[in-house]
């Protein structure tokens, strides 16, 4: 059966390469052509972008720091950075996104903000937010994602967000997205929807990097400040891929640096159950935007695995697939058992507990050994802090602590 | 040889109601709900009932563009093992007299290779309508569309601008469909106020028929819908009816039938 050639470039706008695209209900068209307008006028406008580096700094805490981190480079042998997207307020990268994406809603005039959560991080960054400027806020989250994050349900709660248990499909943050959209169809007017991840139709992909690439502006200053040089080996995990996205996009016109994402490889990339979209996808459409897919022959796509709800996810950001298909970025994939490595060896090692997420990174990187000359340096983007996966990974009873 | 055949169906269909005054009944299925044999005789079923044309979801696991109703018969028609050659199969069974358009999300659609719209149209499919493939998307994938053997049939919305009404119709053939509501499918208590006047703008751009649908339920909506469009949309009431009995959802369509044809020329 002669297949569709996915690489024939549309000639349309809003594209990675072939990856990327609008691919939504007609209702939504002219939402976006106002997003995209509303967003292309506020980046050329200085307040716009003077108020979400006030917010970032005064409010997020921005910028984040770069910590070395002797004991794991010891372990690793070679010399090991930390950009520390745990610190940020909310505890992850997540929140770079929403003070951007809810300050432009506010300029719009919308009075009621939508989004979808996987893990909780980016419902929490958002209801934070939200909270601040008292705007209504309504989470979509999966059921089985909210038993795994029941604190962070709890955590939106507080911050008067409304949480809604998404019951269709697998439950988890795939569901949750189709039911944001829902809702924002049948509220577009009135209503913006922030979406967590370099994911979605045009122009999210691009605006949801734009916010997160603060962190690889700062990495690398702050790479050359403190090491004296850029950094040999960028890496980042991936699920949709925001903080990978946001940690690259400085380094891309950096030939010499390399750039690594960590997928989840779940319990292993020749069974059924990880999600790695990269690593193991076809290109396909879901959720609006031509990308990786974790799908089977017939086009359906295949439930998403990982111990990470942050990446429990069967599609993955268009410039993440072009990104691999130009090999400007190589993508690799951690098992669940491996991340859970990660998770205690950067606890131990140098005293910061880890977002499980934030875990794969770390677990690459740690069986990388001999990869590196002794004085490389390597950037980890420690994306956020495990506070959250602390009851998760402690009920599961198979790390001792 | 089938290419003017199977898109001219549906405009000759249009013709002929337009030239004895009457309105279409369109009812939506999904196919392989509740079983991939019930589909067939609810086929049959709303043919007899007075359906002039017939829309055909192909299941998809993440239909963002359906409510409750069609997303819970998508999941039951997939764990049914449908596919897309498997609805191609159940519309050849079937052998309608009546147009079949097919009710699609893209994906699916990519995935059944290049001659997926040859060979629908050899199973006796007359039309195909792409949820999540507005005009302008995508060059490549709606030219493959545009240049098939099928009508292509685009969506209107109620937030679509007049320009872009204008510009829809011209991608398009068949019948334009017109959501009558902001939100996805489902089963609604009342048609939205605007809708006359959305109606009225889609005509000023547009020469070919609107039907009508997103929420339309019951007989007296549909006979309100039919005093304004060419045709009117029963879905997920259809779905709804089907989950309890073929019967039920024959019965909901004649009833339908009854209350369009109640609308005067």
């Amino acid at each position: 059966m002669p297949a569709h050639d996915l690489t024939i470039p549309p000639a349309t706008t809003g594209r990675f390469g072939v990856f990327g695209g609008r691919y939504v209900p007609e209702t939504l068209i002219p939402a976006l052509d106002e997003l995209e307008r509303a967003y292309d006028t506020a980046r050329a406008d200085p307040t716009f972008e003077a108020d979400v580096e006030h917010l970032l700094s005064t409010y997020v805490g921005r910028p984040s720091p770069l910590s070395d981190a002797p004991r794991l480079s010891e372990h690793v042998g070679t010399r090991v950075w930390l950009k520390r997207e745990d610190l940020n307020h909310t505890g992850a990268h997540k929140i770079n996104n929403t003070v951007g994406q809810v300050l432009l809603a506010r300029r719009m005039g919308k009075k009621r903000i939508i989004a979808e959560t996987g893990a909780g991080q980016h419902g929490v960054a958002t209801a934070t937010v939200c909270a601040r400027f008292g705007l209504e806020c309504v989470v979509y989250m999966g059921e089985e994602d909210m038993r795994r994050q029941a604190l962070n349900v709890w955590r939106m709660r507080l911050l008067s967000a409304t949480v809604v248990p998404v019951t269709s499909g697998t439950r988890t943050l795939k569901d949750a997205t189709s039911e944001a959209i829902r809702d924002w169809v049948a509220s577009v007017v009135d209503s913006h929807y922030v979406i967590g991840s370099v994911v979605g139709p045009a122009p999210y992909p691009r605006m949801v990097r734009d916010f997160q690439s603060i962190i690889g502006r700062e990495a690398r200053e702050q790479m050359l400040a403190q090491a004296g040089a850029l950094p040999t080996t960028v890496i980042a995990c991936v699920g949709g891929g925001s903080n990978a996205i946001g940690v690259f996009h400085a380094f891309i016109d950096d030939p010499a640096v390399q750039l690594v994402g960590v997928e989840a490889a779940g319990e292993g990339l020749d069974t059924e159950h990880h999600a790695a979209s990269l690593s193991r996808g076809t290109p396909g459409v879901l959720h609006g935007t031509l990308s990786y897919l974790l799908q089977d022959a017939a086009g359906q796509v295949h439930p998403a695995h990982s111990i990470s709800a942050g990446l429990d996810y069967p599609g993955v950001g268009p410039e993440h697939a072009y990104l691999k298909d130009i090999g400007r970025a190589t993508y690799v994939a951690v098992t669940d058992h491996d991340a859970l490595e990660g998770f205690k060896l950067l606890s131990r090692l140098e005293g910061i507990v880890p977002a499980l997420e934030s875990a794969h990174a770390v677990s690459w990187l740690a069986a990388q050994r001999g990869r590196w000359r002794a004085d490389d340096s390597v950037l980890v983007c420690v994306s956020g802090r495990g506070d959250k996966d602390v009851a998760q990974v402690s009920e599961m009873g198979i790390l001792a602590p | 040889m089938s290419v003017t055949i199977s898109s001219e169906r549906i405009a000759e269909q249009f013709a002929r109601l337009r030239a004895s005054g009457r309105r279409a009944l369109v009812p939506y299925v999904t196919a392989g709900h509740p079983s991939p044999d019930e589909t067939l005789a609810l086929l049959s079923g709303l043919e007899d009932a007075g359906a002039d044309v017939i829309e055909v979801g192909v299941p998809f696991s993440d239909p963002m563009a359906d409510g409750p109703i069609i997303q819970a018969s998508s999941q039951q028609a997939l764990a049914a093992g449908m596919t897309f050659d498997g609805v191609l199969d159940t519309v050849s069974r079937a052998k309608l007299g009546v147009p079949i358009v097919l009710f699609t999300y893209l994906n699916p659609l990519l995935a059944a290779g290049r001659d997926a719209l040859t060979r629908a149209a050899e199973a006796g499919v007359h039309g195909v309508l792409v949820t999540d493939l507005p005009v302008g998307a995508d060059a490549e994938r709606e030219q493959w569309l545009g240049d098939g053997p099928l009508a292509f049939i685009r969506l209107v919305a109620p937030t679509t601008p007049q320009a872009r009404m204008a510009e829809i119709s011209q991608h398009g053939s068949g019948f334009v469909y017109l959501i009558s509501r902001l939100g996805v499918t489902g089963v609604r208590e009342t048609l939205p106020p605007d809708l006359p006047a959305t109606v009225r703008r889609l005509r000023q751009s547009t020469q070919l028929p609107i039907c009508v649908g997103f929420g339309v339920s019951r007989p007296e909506q549909a006979r309100a819908v039919a005093e304004l469009a060419d045709g009117v949309v029963v879905g997920s009431a259809i779905v709804r009816a089907a989950g309890e009995s073929v019967e039920s959802a024959v019965t909901l369509a004649a009833s339908l039938r009854a209350a369009i044809d109640t609308v005067s020329p």
